[in-house]
């Protein structure tokens, strides 16, 4: 963002209309961005239930996943957001120490979910399972399981560097409570999908 | 008098540069690389017109094909793809460029009292995505078996049938050309986004003071309408795309069944649903058209209470209906796949629920014929292409009906009385709300006035080819004649067939009529008649500021102090009050 | 602003619209805007056209008279004042044409339309079931044989020339199956029930005259129903796009009395006989 809308922006907010409920236009923003994200991955979830509902042989879940494996995946997303949260606070606060360090924790933690996502995935290329094909049932499973588990991996690994950005402009005071929140909404998307990904394809 | 004290504020403006707004300098970053939202809003609207020479030299070309088989010098594999191109061209890189994009983003920072949109970088983007977007368009007819050839919705199986690694190739245009398509579309789809979270953001957070959401002008309130249908609408297609990009080159199985064999060779996919494609593509393609159909409307609304004189008829229930719109829109999308072989029932429940929205489009109807109700019409080009708009909703609109009922849709469902319909609706209605928004605003853009006579020439060859040419392919659709034809030979369609001449000569003189408007467009640009601050006396706040709009749009921001349409004020109601009059 | 030539530009719009609703409603009076109909749920359909065509021709016509008289009544010189309305009168003007349009639309399609679709979508027990496969540019029918019953279609199987739709020699149901290409043959009077599958894209089955439509998609099996009323040969055009050769994906539905289509039925013999 260049310097001229800044201040375009900036004489903007004092003569302006107090906006929608006193949310800023970046929250507003990334709220926005966020509802058509969610329904982005909606179509994929449906379009996965409506494949899984009229396919005869869907892979039974037990056979391919350990779900202890995943559940310290999905424990170390979950840890994740509640050092953003903190991250949030103590930017609030003012202590940008502390926000710097909670957020480069959240970093951490996104790094260690890549990381178990990619062995979850290497394990399951390693005993067959490919887009169009796997040695467990219905081709689609391998399709829908590969394209939304990675895409959801391609948001986690954005936010990723995103949070470092953050974290860095945090430290040097360059990005204020706002910008280290609007980072934590998207971080918080970013896990909620994770559990609705985690329930249709590991526990239903 | 409002007038003259905007005029004043302006040249204030200009001598005393009271504050720096940043005046970006030199001509890359003024004219090319710029963030100010009417510079992008005009580069929006010249893309748009460069598109549209391809877009509509196309389709006269098929044209030609249909009117006089084999005069066109046209095959059957060129014809289809044709047919294709000439629809996402006109749908999303002429249509929504310039209506959406273009004069949404000249007009509403102006209209809601806002220097510029709320990101002016991620505004300059989304222009730039949109370059690539349409030469990767443009660029798919020269790859190996040309461009895109499965119809502007890409119904799989036939555009995902790619022919590489392992899948059987369904056509020509299922290779290459339709992997650039879906590229160019996701370029778009991003830009669109973009484009749309700005529109949302600024309406509801730049308004100036005073201006609160039911004092807004009724363009801004259905440009706010379709940026939030978009946001809400896209990524189902965004979904779509690239499930049908994996299926194409991955080996996947989306979109594929067991068992498919083209031209002999047996397909190794298993389990895929072709269907799925279709509920997601037409949970965005009906919002769509509302995304394109609803911010014509809201020009015309403004248009017309300009030129009429006094203020719109039902404000409010206007707003309402708008709502509505976009609710019952987001839940209809099935109505066009009564024939698809999706659940009876479902298409019951579509064709109810589909005709439900007759309702509120009924309301924003009267209300704009009402709007003309004791006023005083001025027959400014800009207002004929307004009244044009109010007749071509009405007449497309009840094309509707007979497409919604799913009964009757057994013997239109793909003929050319849809064609004609949506013509009607995304083609007319929302190039005369575009026109109408530029015949208005370009004083504002460039100050200096469009030459009227070639206006109103350009008025009447477009109203009476457009209205004439969709009209009878509507009477082609009752002859049951199939769209997508290359050419006919059965006996029923004998009848209508004998009208395709008159058609396609209607055709020439509506793109006829567009040459003077080119002319037009640019001629004024330069050697126009100078305009004033506010030369329609309209009352809305872009007409409260300097002719040109400075950087920054206003010195000072206004302050709203009244309801957006101020006409037929004073005591012989032949006042006018500006929306940021001192009470 | 309102000169002489505002006037001008009033009184033609206005005379415009108006040649344009005369034109539009005289072409129904003209032309021979639709084919004739031969089954029996298509006299339905047209029943419900018909009534949409009143309906909206009521709106078209009224709607472009308004507009017109409001542009000569209030354009140009010497016009009326404008005064707002009262809060009943807009309430009015809104709730009427919501109710009017809610009343027109609905009824139409729950009194009329309704039942026309159920009969197109209800299999009848007794009806004659009809087989139909659509391949890119080609229509093939089947019809049971002697057994009642229809043989499997195997993808691997499938020959273009030898057996196009991919029937298996060791079936026993398949032996006695009657498959036509390119043709459908039905009795008239009598209801037909069709299995609609495609091999390759979408294909849709429309046969104008006998106002049905039906897609052929691949991976699944859709259905309509139809009851011929006259005898005669009808053309079948392909109505969902399915590559360059569309345009020529014909076929013929040939309707025969009852006593023809039974002996042209005795006179087929199966694929594999």
């Amino acid at each position: 963002m260049n310097s001229t809308a800044v201040t375009g922006h900036e004489a903007a907010t004092h003569e302006s209309e107090p906006g929608f409920y006193g949310t800023s236009w970046q929250k507003l923003m990334m709220w926005w961005f966020i509802i058509g994200d969610a329904i982005l991955f909606g179509s994929f979830l449906a379009a996965y239930g409506f494949s899984r509902i009229s396919a005869v042989n869907w892979p039974d879940r037990t056979q391919m996943f350990s779900l202890n494996f995943i559940t310290v995946m999905t424990f170390t997303l979950i840890t994740s957001s509640a050092t953003m949260a903190t991250a949030v606070a103590a930017s609030r606060r003012g202590d940008r120490k502390a926000a710097f360090n909670f957020t480069m924790a959240t970093a951490v933690g996104g790094l260690a979910f890549l990381g178990m996502q990619a062995y979850e995935w290497y394990h399951l290329i390693h005993n067959g399972a490919r887009m169009d094909t796997n040695p467990w049932g219905a081709p689609a499973f391998g399709a829908y399981f590969f394209a939304i588990t990675g895409f959801h991996g391609s948001h986690v690994a954005s936010g990723v560097l995103i949070l470092l950005i953050t974290a860095w402009n945090a430290k040097r005071g360059k990005s204020g409570p706002e910008g280290v929140e609007l980072t934590g909404l998207y971080w918080h998307f970013v896990d909620l999908v994770w559990v609705f990904v985690f329930g249709c394809f590991y526990l239903i | 008098m409002a007038i003259a004290q905007a005029v004043e504020t302006g040249k204030a403006g200009h001598q005393a540069h009271g504050r720096d707004h940043g005046h970006p300098a030199g001509f890359i970053r003024k004219y090319i690389f710029s963030t100010d939202h009417k510079v992008i809003g005009v580069q929006y609207l010249l893309m748009a017109m460069l598109m549209s020479v391809v877009g509509l030299g196309l389709s006269l070309w098929f044209r030609v094909q249909l009117a006089w088989p084999g005069k066109a010098a046209m095959t059957p594999e060129q014809y289809v793809a044709i047919v294709t191109m000439h629809g996402t061209i006109m749908i999303f890189f002429v249509v929504s460029l310039a209506l959406s994009s273009g004069l949404g983003n000249f007009s509403i920072p102006l209209q809601v009292g806002a220097r510029d949109m709320a990101y002016p970088f991620l505004n300059m983007l989304s222009f730039w995505i949109i370059v690539p977007a349409s030469a990767i368009m443009i660029l798919s007819f020269f790859v190996e078996g040309g461009a895109a050839a499965g119809g502007w919705t890409a119904y799989p199986p036939l555009s995902a049938l790619s022919g590489f690694g392992k899948v059987p190739r369904g056509s020509p245009g299922s290779g290459m050309g339709q992997t650039l398509w879906l590229l160019a579309m996701a370029l778009f789809i991003v830009s669109f986004t973009m484009g749309g979270l700005n529109y949302v953001a600024t309406i509801l957070n730049l308004r100036a003071r005073g201006m609160s959401l039911m004092r807004m002008p009724l363009t801004v309130w259905t440009y706010f309408v379709a940026a939030l249908l978009g946001l809400l609408s896209f990524p189902a297609l965004t979904a779509a795309a690239i499930m049908l990009l994996l299926d194409r080159h991955l080996g996947t199985s989306f979109f594929l069944p067991s068992g498919l064999v083209v031209s002999g060779q047996q397909a190794a996919n298993v389990g895929g649903t072709p269907l799925l494609f279709q509920h997601l593509f037409w949970f965005l393609g009906h919002p769509e058209v509302y995304v394109l159909v609803l911010p014509a409307i809201g020009i015309a609304f403004d248009v017309i209470a300009a030129f009429s004189r006094r203020p719109p008829h039902g404000y409010k229930t206007s707003v309402w209906a708008l709502l509505i719109i976009a609710f019952l829109g987001m839940i209809v999308w099935g109505h066009h796949m009564f024939t698809s072989g999706m659940n009876p029932f479902l298409g019951k429940y579509f064709s109810i629920a589909t005709l439900l929205i007759t309702a509120p489009f009924a309301v924003l109807g009267v209300n704009l014929l009402a709007s003309l109700w004791r006023a005083r019409i001025r027959f400014t080009t800009s207002m004929l292409f307004a009244l044009g708009l109010i007749s071509a909703v009405g007449t497309g609109g009840i094309g509707g009906l007979f497409l919604a009922t799913a009964t009757a849709d057994l013997h239109f469902h793909d003929t050319y009385f849809v064609v004609g319909h949506f013509h009607l609706m995304i083609g007319v209605v929302t190039m005369t709300g575009t026109f109408a928004g530029i015949y208005y605003w370009f004083p504002k853009m460039f100050g200096r006035h469009m030459n009227e006579t070639l206006g109103k020439l350009h008025f009447w060859g477009t109203f009476i080819g457009a209205f004439a040419l969709f009209v009878i392919q509507h009477f082609q659709g009752f002859g049951g004649m199939t769209r997508r034809y290359f050419e006919y030979s059965a006996d029923y369609v004998q009848p209508a067939l004998a009208l395709n001449p008159a058609v396609t000569w209607f055709a020439f003189l509506a793109v006829g009529a567009q040459i003077p408007f080119f002319f037009n467009f640019f001629w004024s640009m330069f050697k126009g008649k100078k305009a004033e601050a506010n030369p329609w006396e309209a009352t809305t706040l872009e007409w409260t500021t300097a002719t040109p709009v400075p950087h920054g749009n206003w010195e000072r921001l206004p302050v709203v102090s009244g309801k957006p349409y101020g006409y037929a004020e004073g005591a012989n109601g032949d006042a006018h009050r500006m929306q940021n009059a001192e009470a | 602003m309102r000169s002489q030539r505002g006037a001008v530009s009033a009184w033609l719009l206005s005379s415009l619209l108006i040649l344009a609703t005369i034109l539009t409603v005289g072409a129904f009076f003209v032309l021979k805007w639709r084919p004739e109909v031969a089954s029996e749920h298509g006299r339905g359909v047209d029943r419900m056209i018909t009534y949409i065509i009143f309906a909206a021709g009521f709106i078209f016509v009224v709607g472009h008279l308004v507009l017109s008289t409001f542009l000569v009544k209030f354009g140009g010189k010497g016009t009326a004042a404008y005064k707002p309305m009262t809060h009943k009168t807009e309430m009015l003007f809104t709730i009427g044409p919501v109710v009017f349009m809610v009343a027109v639309s609905e009824l139409g399609v729950l009194a009329i339309g309704g039942p026309v679709w159920n009969q197109v979508y209800t299999h009848k027990p007794d009806d004659l079931v009809v087989d139909i496969t659509a391949k890119q540019y080609e229509w093939i029918s089947r019809y049971p044989g002697k057994d009642g019953k229809f043989g499997r279609k195997r993808p691997d199987l499938f020959d273009d020339q030898e057996n196009p739709l991919g029937l298996d020699r060791k079936d026993p149901d398949a032996k006695d199956d009657i498959v036509v290409r390119g043709a459908v043959y039905l009795p008239v009077g009598k209801g037909a029930w069709f299995n609609i599958q495609s091999w390759d894209v979408l294909h849709s089955f429309n046969v104008p005259v006998l106002r049905a439509k039906q897609d052929a998609v691949p991976g699944l099996t859709t259905h309509t129903r139809i009851v011929p009323t006259a005898v005669g040969r009808y053309e079948i055009s392909c109505a969902e796009i399915c590559g360059p050769g569309h345009y020529r994906m014909r076929g013929f539905v040939n309707v025969k009395s009852e006593a023809d289509f039974a002996k042209w039925l005795k006179s087929q013999v199966g694929w594999f006989e």
